[in-house]
């Protein structure tokens, strides 16, 4: 068991680092508080391939693994979490699926497209009335000639707007109930498909949020993702791979906070000495440390397991429970070492507090984490 | 090498477009010094085009000889023509010590004199003196400037070193001071002049990134209004150095957002920081806290600044600043 | 067209602090970096490689663990990787390196050797010049710009103190590069994935072409008689003067610390 670092992940994490540090940082507070989409990040991160980190080489990728990319997220995500979710949501959550249910056709037309960032892509499976309960699917999709023709609505879809490829689930047999959901690839030029609402949210304010709209929306009989009814299978595998780069964001948000922490707690003087002097807050600081390795342990493990082909459900939800929980411990009692300036917007750690709520939520609530793992040691 | 046959301490003198620089009278005093402790002369290499007449400048700062080569093919500093000459002033004189310039010319014809003459060389030299071997001792900066190095050349001339500008001190022009001017032909190689010098332009660089600046002057609070800055930026001019802000004047719109210091603005450490009316706060002090020599000019005393300054004045920052501006501007 | 960029692996000297009790430098946990000159001169490289298809080979002469800057150039791009190590070469001064390096050059075909100003462990910005001493190649410093006219011919803007000078000069030919010239690229992950599994290859004094009392402690004009740290920081001084002493004090102080 060796928990060293190999040296290409070394060198990928100073790349990466740097590359968070100097072209990612400077722009979060902006992004935040403009609500602004990080189409120059995008752009940025797409040459250089970090959009299609553990996706092969022979499909256009980067030919990365899941670690690599955990750790990208992770960097990505300390320096703002808006860019984290774009890249996580990207891989995790639409070139992944592809990569691992879709023909040679569907892999050669919309991989290296994903892979290089040329295209975004998203994941729509929440509505209005399938949160949690994701099988209570309403949207329906109909056989017609060589299409399926989809209607009905998606929310809370991130990457929508600028995204340009969606899977998307919707029901091919009500009477089957969970066993009646396809997955379909979507293009966002597909006639009857559009971007409606975007959300205004507490936290990820540079997210695009937004509702997908399907009226007679034409999909071709090609782009049915994997076999139909296996739809509902293929969104819960997708989500395990999602909660490692969810866990990844939500430890990143936690180290950032933590990294900002000491650098204040150095610097603020009270009583004649630096916080960092009163074991108040030393003590803190080594239980939120130790919390976060540990949540990096999980993170780690949980993409190493994926990497070698084992099974890693159990592990990844772990990770993302444990990380999203740590995160909001984190942030909280980071802007009450920051005090008063903590709670303005000059200093990060409130818009981290505000980003890292979210971690806790989407991808699975903590509870549905908590029924994945409950299950797997009940049975 | 037949060591004890090098004699003399010789200056290469640095000349752009005629003037000669002010590096080299420096380092003619020093050559004084040195040559004293070793009972020798002061020799002054000058080379250029219609140059020749300002041999008697240099014999009235200090040399002894002026050693001139005046040539067209040495109008301009072209790395070439200048090392041919200067080896073949070498071969002939043999000299003990060289010194150069730490220049762009300097530590352009100093590595490649070295390696032509196969001796040592010795960057950056903030002190040289004479041991009690007879040997120069060459003291420089290492590691970015935190680590201090003391060279010695023994079996190898001549000792060569370069020296920064404003290290040493330059005596006082003597007119009365007696000299020597010898003229030397130089057979240069021609076919060896493989870079063509097309065009030379004067400018300032243009540097809007204040953490690559060795020197800033950073204003704060007591220092927001047009007239305080103007003598800020006089000051800057004076010491070409850079002029920064804490975040008071860039909101007061005074000043670029891409010159401030602190948490929302850039981390800087540059060689000197003065900050002038700028009172400490935390913000601020993140951003420039590990500046190499930090002095503070406040007129309040207990300002958190001076905290972190290693020279801290309690005064009226406009009134200092215009001072001295007026005292570095001679 | 073939490059050739010497590269040095140097403690991020921005990185190393004083031990405030002893005044003595911390050494460890001080992370390597490529050079920041050099790693300018890499992205001139990339960027010839870019427009005319140039061939690029990256040399470093270090210790084995100097291995990871030519893997980061590998990332970044270039096409073969050389480092040049030897027991023979240990001690050695400006003069001597230039003398290893130099005779590894000679083995190497190029029309451009790329070398970055200086070092910002050793800042004496001598070995690039007497390498191209060394091996009778034209040379231009302070490079801030460069065109190649796709055929032979080099332009180089040099920056000098109050401006700057264009230069004209043919392959081959030896340029220092100054950081600021040129903002190196970041890795690809496709780069670093790839870097550990390409060649490097390891040349010794066996592999070069020079005479070995050229080289090392042996081929070292200059020698260190003494090193010493600059002290620990004082705790600051105060004075509460009138405006012309203030002036004083602070010139004073300027000039005691070689600042102006």
């Amino acid at each position: 068991m060796d928990f060293s670092l190999s040296k290409t992940e070394t060198l990928f994490l100073q790349m990466i680092r740097e590359f968070a540090d100097k072209e990612v940082k400077p722009l979060a507070a902006e992004v935040d508080e403009e609500e602004r989409f990080p189409v120059e990040t995008v752009e940025k991160m797409a040459k250089l391939g970090i959009m299609g980190i553990p996706v092969p080489v022979e499909y256009g990728g980067a030919g990365g693994n899941n670690v690599l990319y955990s750790m990208a997220v992770e960097e990505l995500s300390a320096a703002c979490a808006t860019t984290g979710v774009i890249v996580s949501a990207h891989t995790s959550l639409c070139a992944a699926p592809i990569l691992e249910f879709g023909n040679k056709e569907q892999k050669a037309k919309y991989l290296p497209k994903l892979a290089s960032g040329e295209w975004l892509g998203a994941f729509g499976l929440t509505e209005p009335n399938a949160g949690t309960d994701a099988s209570s699917q309403q949207t329906i999709a109909v056989e017609d000639g060589d299409n399926y023709i989809l209607n009905g609505s998606k929310i809370f879809i991130t990457n929508a707007e600028y995204g340009h490829v969606y899977i998307i689930f919707a029901m091919t047999d009500k009477s089957k109930g969970v066993k009646g959901i396809s997955a379909f690839i979507v293009e966002k030029d597909f006639p009857g498909f559009s971007v409606g609402k975007k959300e205004k949210k507490m936290g990820i304010r540079g997210s695009a949020t937004c509702e997908l709209i399907m009226e007679n929306c034409v999909v071709p009989k090609a782009n049915l993702l994997g076999k139909i009814s296996e739809g509902f299978s293929i969104a819960m595998k997708t989500l395990d791979g999602g909660r490692i780069g969810i866990a990844a964001q939500a430890l990143g948000i936690a180290q950032g906070a933590i990294n900002e922490t000491v650098k204040y707690v150095k610097e603020r003087k009270q009583f004649g000495k630096p916080i960092s002097a009163f074991q108040n807050t030393q003590f803190q600081l080594a239980d939120l440390q130790t919390r976060v390795v540990a949540s990096r342990l999980l993170v780690r493990q949980a993409a190493f397991k994926k990497d070698k082909g084992q099974n890693y459900s159990t592990e990844a939800a772990m990770a993302k429970l444990y990380a999203a929980e740590t995160a909001m411990e984190v942030t909280n009692k980071a802007i009450q070492m920051h005090g008063g300036y903590g709670y303005t917007r000059e200093y990060p750690v409130e818009r981290m507090f505000r980003d890292a709520k979210i971690t806790e939520i989407y991808e699975g609530t903590s509870e549905v984490q908590r029924m994945v793992i409950s299950s797997a040691l009940l049975k | 090498m037949e060591i004890s046959a090098y004699k003399g301490v010789f200056v290469f003198v640095e000349q752009r477009k005629g003037e000669i620089q002010g590096v080299s009278l420096e380092l003619i005093g020093k050559a004084r010094d040195l040559a004293d402790a070793l009972n020798d002369k002061v020799y002054a290499i000058l080379l250029g085009s219609g140059i020749s007449y300002q041999a008697n400048m240099l014999i009235a700062h200090g040399a002894d000889v002026v050693i001139c080569a005046d040539a067209p093919e040495l109008n301009d500093y072209l790395t070439e023509p200048y090392t041919q000459a200067v080896c073949h002033i070498v071969n002939e004189y043999k000299p003990n010590i060289l010194m150069l310039g730490a220049t762009t010319i300097g530590r352009d014809l100093g590595p490649r004199l070295s390696a032509r003459l196969e001796t040592g060389l010795t960057a950056d030299c903030t002190k040289l003196e004479i041991s009690d071997d007879k040997d120069l001792l060459m003291t420089r900066p290492a590691f970015g400037g935190n680590l201090m190095a003391t060279i010695v050349c023994k079996e190898h001339r001549p000792q060569m070193s370069t020296v920064r500008p404003g290290v040493m001190r330059s005596l006082p022009a003597d007119s009365s001071r007696k000299g020597e001017v010898v003229m030397v032909n130089i057979p240069f190689k021609k076919e060896k002049f493989r870079v063509k010098l097309l065009s030379t332009v004067k400018e300032k660089t243009e540097m809007v990134d204040i953490s690559e600046a060795k020197i800033l002057i950073s204003c704060g609070r007591g220092m927001a209004n047009a007239e305080s800055l103007k003598t800020v930026t006089d000051l800057a001019e004076t010491l070409d150095a850079q002029v920064s802000a804490s975040r008071a004047v860039v909101d007061a719109g005074l000043i670029s957002h891409d010159r401030q210091v602190g948490q929302t603005g850039k981390t800087v450490r540059p060689d000197l920081y003065l900050a002038v009316g700028i009172s400490g706060a935390i913000q601020h002090l993140a951003g420039m806290e590990e500046s190499g020599y930090i002095v503070a000019i406040n007129k309040d005393k207990f300002a958190p600044i001076f905290q972190v300054a290693d020279l801290g004045i309690v005064g009226d920052a406009k009134q200092i600043v215009k001072q001295l501006n007026e005292r570095l501007k001679k | 067209m073939k490059i050739v960029v010497c590269i040095k692996q140097v403690p991020d000297t921005t990185e190393i602090k004083i031990n405030p009790t002893t005044g003595t430098l911390i050494r460890d946990g001080v992370p390597s970096i490529i050079n920041p000159d050099d790693k300018a001169g890499l992205e001139l490289a990339l960027s010839l490689k870019d427009k005319f298809n140039a061939h690029i080979t990256v040399i470093t002469m270090g210790p084995a663990q100097a291995e990871d800057v030519l893997r980061e150039a590998y990332a970044m791009g270039v096409d073969r990787a050389i480092l040049l190590t030897d027991r023979k070469f240990a001690g050695a001064d400006t003069l001597a390196t230039s003398h290893a390096l130099a005779g590894a050059l000679r083995k190497l075909e190029f029309d451009l050797l790329i070398t970055g100003r200086q070092a910002i462990d050793g800042d004496t910005a001598q070995v690039g010049p007497q390498i191209a001493e060394h091996l009778d190649l034209p040379q231009v410093s302070y490079l801030e710009h460069l065109d190649f006219d796709g055929k032979n011919t080099f332009t180089v803007k040099r920056r000098v103190e109050d401006g700057y000078e264009m230069l004209q000069v043919d392959g081959p030919c030896v340029v220092t590069v100054l950081s600021g010239a040129y903002k190196p690229r970041y890795m690809t992950v496709s780069g670093i994935v790839g870097a550990y599994e390409k060649e490097v290859e390891f040349w010794g004094f066996e592999q070069i072409d020079v005479v070995e009392s050229k080289l090392g402690l042996k081929g070292s004009p200059t020698r260190v008689h003494k090193a010493f740290s600059r002290g620990v920081k004082a705790p600051g001084e105060l004075y509460e003067v009138d405006t012309n002493e203030a002036a004083g004090i602070i010139i004073s102080k300027l000039k005691e610390k070689f600042i102006i």
